[in-house]
């Protein structure tokens, strides 16, 4: 039993990690799996690029299985068929997500043209060539709903997770419930209840305000959630640092958590728009219908992105369906942007 | 302020169900069962029955549930345990960004992109277990079939029941998988005897909340489905039903006394997915919170 | 063998150890009786370890220097140390467990009859199952009745063992001194035992896949005093056929299981191993100052 000395400096190594030179067979499986797969579809009826992957699939997992059963017997080589399944599930999810963002592109650049920011569809209609017209009024529109429901939804949903997080009353467990219940509320039930509670019931007819109404339903949750979750990070020390110091609850609450917690609580009103944005089933209830650009949000009928992405895709037309997906892009772009800027301020919830 | 949230449901709950309450009181327990939807022209009798409607958002729920569950479960399992850091980042954000999507999106895709793609393997799900009685096909009409309207869901429903499982994969004690692991076990061997039985609940829970979500969907399904008042079992062939599109698709023409009835049909719609979702949560938070 | 002592005993059992104050002269003499018992090479069963110039590190920190320790087959080597010495992370690089870490890095080699663990193209279920461990928190697999934990090894590894199911779950059971006390309820969960029942039955769960050599990470620490004194009979049963190698914060125990003692330190930088000899040598007559200031007790 003797210490070795040494002096030689020693450098840390990972030998665990799988090295270039053993991925070689696997790499040459691969190949071979990809020739098989071609000369099975060429000499085959079988056909299509579904084919191809099918077989690729099987044929290289089979020629993983074969290898890791011959080289470490059988539990080696059901680990290997359990990840190459997982990787397949993790890829076939991936495909929608991939062939979404990219069709949209593809797609919606065909009328994505300066002039849709300067136009509207007052004098155009779904049919018509893609160089006339344009959706500046539902961008506008969708703007309009966005800021309502935000300023309807913002104090109802911060108060409620302040509850939540800062004064835990005793109807706390109900509320949460209630939150809970309240995120599983579809679109389209938010919609029609603000119909019967409103339209049925007094004679105002559909507006960006009214409009807004199920979409402030909508946000309510996704913002009490992601303000609660942000608040519960704030650290207890600051909390009692607050009332060490004499302050009321409500003023440390106002003056110490809430700031502390700001780019969290930005984030949650950032994904509450997300969540909004693109809802289309309660538009087609509340928000009657326009053609131009309507600046007063308490009369007349409204327009917004995904009313006239509806609107495209009812007409059915070429040009309807290329005008729904020029207005797919740009309300995805819009959603990209908040997603973005979610995750930039999410990443510094708490300061 | 925070009983906001209470004061809105019920009033959801009051109005769809007083403003509906023609509708109930004219058809009576026939608006839940019976399956043939005529609003009476001029003065003749209505006859509002959702039956088919509601059977028709359970198939294409079930649908999405089957195919979307064990694809979410899979990808879950993969960026928990399998996935190198760089890949993992790269598709949580993807799955994340996903979930953000509008669902107009997912049916104008759904409508142009997917259905030719959905309709070639409708053609040959139907050419290899057509024998199937689920898989029958009367006349060769595949378009706008439950199963379209189904894979649709399905991927949209994936991003919530991957989140979920996700977190509750990650909850795992390590000092079980280690003794998995210290046991020689493989990576497969472990999650099969730590992982899954740990996280079985929570993955029910997921699937719960993303069954909440394909029960009210609307405007998706609305894009790819042939709504029709019939009972459809058949799940490849071209027409069945979906109470939230059916909303929207005879909200335009509709008389008052339809209207009404329409709103009933929502008040339906309403207290389903409530129970599903309650349910749900339930069953995540229980899982979370024991952590078994 | 253990099957005298029965669940009964599980609370008495603390009146019945006498808890020494740790001078090192009574430390020296209970270690002197277990090295005349066994001497390296002499078991029957088991074969040894060699460690070979070992270092570990956790990204750039580096917790672990040039450690080098040759465990003969048959015996119990306790590792000692304060906290933060590194020899918790020592004894999970013998069985590879110091990779699970993602930011983990290591150099040497550790030697399982002769062959390097760590060498490209090796089977790690292989080696763990070569090289048992069980770990200072009990950990039964909770879904699994008590057989079934026991048994889980078999089926996680996919083996099959020469013996049938009902004969190894007796022997396993009655190695680690559980048999009395669980034979009639194998189909109850584990969950429903004791502590220290429950870290008895981690032990039988490692021997079912019969390995070479056990490791054991401060077994004890999260046990009573009586759980304690029998899981350390049942080292002392183990090492009959088995090599063990144990880290402990309890210098008392040290002292009555090991034969060997390795003693680790870390003086703010890299952990290392200051000294390793027959324990009895290393409680009565220390070569190292700092080892003798930690076994006298002056700190740690």
């Amino acid at each position: 039993m003797t210490i070795l000395s040494n002096s030689t400096p020693v450098t840390p190594q990972k030998p665990w990690k799988v090295s270039k030179k053993q991925q070689l067979p696997n790499l040459f499986l691969i190949a071979a799996a990809v020739v098989a797969s071609f000369v099975i579809v060429a000499a085959t009826p079988m056909k299509g690029k579904l084919a191809y992957l099918l077989l690729f699939f099987v044929i290289g997992t089979t020629f993983q299985l074969a290898l890791s059963w011959y080289k470490r017997g059988r539990a080696a080589a059901a680990d290997t068929v359990a990840g190459a399944v997982m990787m397949a599930g993790a890829f076939i999810v991936f495909l929608p997500v991939a062939s979404l963002l990219i069709t949209t592109i593809v797609k919606g650049s065909k009328g994505f043209r300066p002039h849709i920011f300067n136009h509207t569809m007052a004098a155009t209609s779904y049919s018509d060539p893609l160089t006339s017209g344009g959706l500046i009024h539902a961008i506008i529109g969708t703007l309009f709903l966005i800021v309502i429901a935000t300023a309807i939804s913002l104090p109802l949903s911060i108060l409620t997770a302040l509850y939540l997080t800062e004064i835990k009353g005793k109807a706390s467990g109900f509320i949460q419930f209630l939150v809970q219940a309240m995120s599983g509320v579809p679109s389209v039930v938010a919609g029609i209840f603000i119909y019967a509670a409103i339209l049925l019931t007094t004679n105002l007819r559909g507006s960006t305000f009214i409009g807004a109404l199920p979409l402030a339903i909508l946000m309510i949750p996704t913002v009490t959630r992601t303000a609660q979750e942000v608040l519960n990070l704030v650290p207890n020390e600051l909390r009692e640092a607050g009332l060490a110091l004499g302050a009321t609850q409500w003023k440390t609450v106002a003056t110490i958590v809430v700031p502390a917690a700001r780019n969290g609580l930005i984030t949650a009103v950032i994904l509450g728009v997300a969540r909004i944005a693109g809802e289309t089933a309660p538009l087609l209830f509340t928000l009657g219908t326009s053609d131009k650009i309507n600046w007063n949000p308490f009369s007349g009928g409204q327009n917004a992105l995904p009313y006239y992405i509806w609107s495209g895709l009812r007409d059915g037309t070429e040009g309807g369906i290329n005008r729904a997906w020029t207005g797919i892009l740009v309300l995805l772009i819009l959603v990209l942007s908040l997603f973005v800027s979610a995750r930039i301020f999410g990443s510094r919830k708490v300061k | 302020m925070s009983m906001s949230s209470l004061l809105i449901l019920t009033l959801i709950g009051l109005f769809l169900s007083v403003r509906g309450f023609q509708a109930f009181q004219t058809q009576g327990l026939g608006f839940i069962t019976k399956v043939d939807w005529t609003a009476g022209v001029d003065g003749g009798k209505d006859s509002f029955g959702l039956g088919a409607m509601i059977i028709g958002t359970l198939v294409i729920s079930a649908i999405a549930l089957v195919i979307g569950v064990p694809l979410s479960v899979l990808t879950a399992l993969f960026l928990t345990f399998y996935a190198p850091e760089r890949i993992k980042k790269a598709l949580v954000t993807l799955v994340d960004l996903m979930a953000s999507f509008p669902s107009i999106l997912f049916g104008l895709w759904g409508f142009i992109v997917l259905m030719p793609m959905a309709e070639y393997w409708a053609k040959l799900i139907h050419k290899y277990v057509g024998w199937i009685p689920l898989f029958k096909m009367p006349s060769p009409a595949y378009t706008r079939s439950p199963f379209i309207a189904g894979v649709v869901l399905a991927i949209m429903i994936i991003p919530i029941v991957t989140s979920v499982s996700r977190e509750i994969f990650g909850q795992t004690p390590l000092d079980r998988i280690q003794a998995a692991y210290a046991l020689g076990a493989t990576r497969w061997a472990m999650i099969k005897a730590v992982v899954l039985p740990f996280g079985a609940s929570g993955v029910v829970g997921g699937a719960m909340l993303g069954l909440g979500r394909a029960l009210g969907e609307t405007v998706a399904v609305y894009s790819v489905l042939n709504i029709v008042f019939k009972v459809n079992f058949q799940v490849l062939y071209g027409f069945g039903g979906n109470i939230a599109s059916m909303i929207v698709g005879k909200w335009g023409e509709a008389s008052l006394s339809e209207s009404k009835a329409l709103l009933a049909a929502g008040f339906v719609l309403f207290v389903m997915t409530l129970l599903v979702n309650l349910l749900a949560n339930f069953i995540v938070r229980r899982t979370v919170k024991t952590g078994k | 063998m253990m099957s005298t002592v029965n669940s009964n005993n599980e609370e008495n059992n603390g009146e019945d150890m006498s808890i020494t104050t740790p001078s090192t002269s009574s430390l020296s003499s209970v270690a002197a009786n277990h090295a005349s018992q066994r001497q390296p090479g002499n078991a029957p069963l088991g074969s040894g370890l060699e460690a070979r110039g070992i270092h570990a590190w956790f990204g750039k920190h580096h917790a672990l220097e040039n450690v080098s320790l040759d465990f003969a087959a048959g015996t119990v080597t306790a590792l000692i140390g304060p906290s933060g010495c590194g020899k918790s992370t020592f004894i999970r690089t013998l069985n590879r467990m110091h990779e699970f870490i993602p930011s983990a890095a290591m150099a040497g080699e550790v030697l399982l009859d002769g062959k390097d663990i760590y060498e490209a193209g090796t089977d790690v279920t292989k080696i763990r199952l070569q090289i048992g461990m069980v770990f200072q928190k009990p950990n039964p697999f909770p879904s699994m009745t008590i057989g079934q934990n026991v048994l889980s090894g078999l089926k996680l590894a996919q083996i099959k063992s020469p013996k049938n199911n009902d004969d190894l779950l007796e022997e396993c059971l009655t190695r680690a001194g559980l048999w009395t006390e669980v034979k009639d309820r194998l189909d109850a969960h584990a969950g429903g035992l004791s502590g220290g029942q429950q870290q008895r039955l981690c032990i039988a769960r490692s021997l079912a896949v019969n390995p070479k050599v056990l490791l054991m990470d401060e077994p004890c620490s999260a046990l009573d005093p009586g759980s304690t004194l029998r899981i350390e009979d049942t080292i002392g049963q183990l090492a009959q056929t088995m090599t063990i190698i144990i880290v402990t914060h309890n210098m008392q125990q040290a002292a009555r299981v090991s034969d060997y003692t390795a003693f680790f330190l870390s003086d703010g930088g890299p952990g290392q191993m200051i000294e390793v000899g027959p324990t009895n040598e290393m409680f009565s007559r220390p070569k190292d100052q700092r080892t003798e200031n930690y076994v006298s007790g002056r700190f740690g």
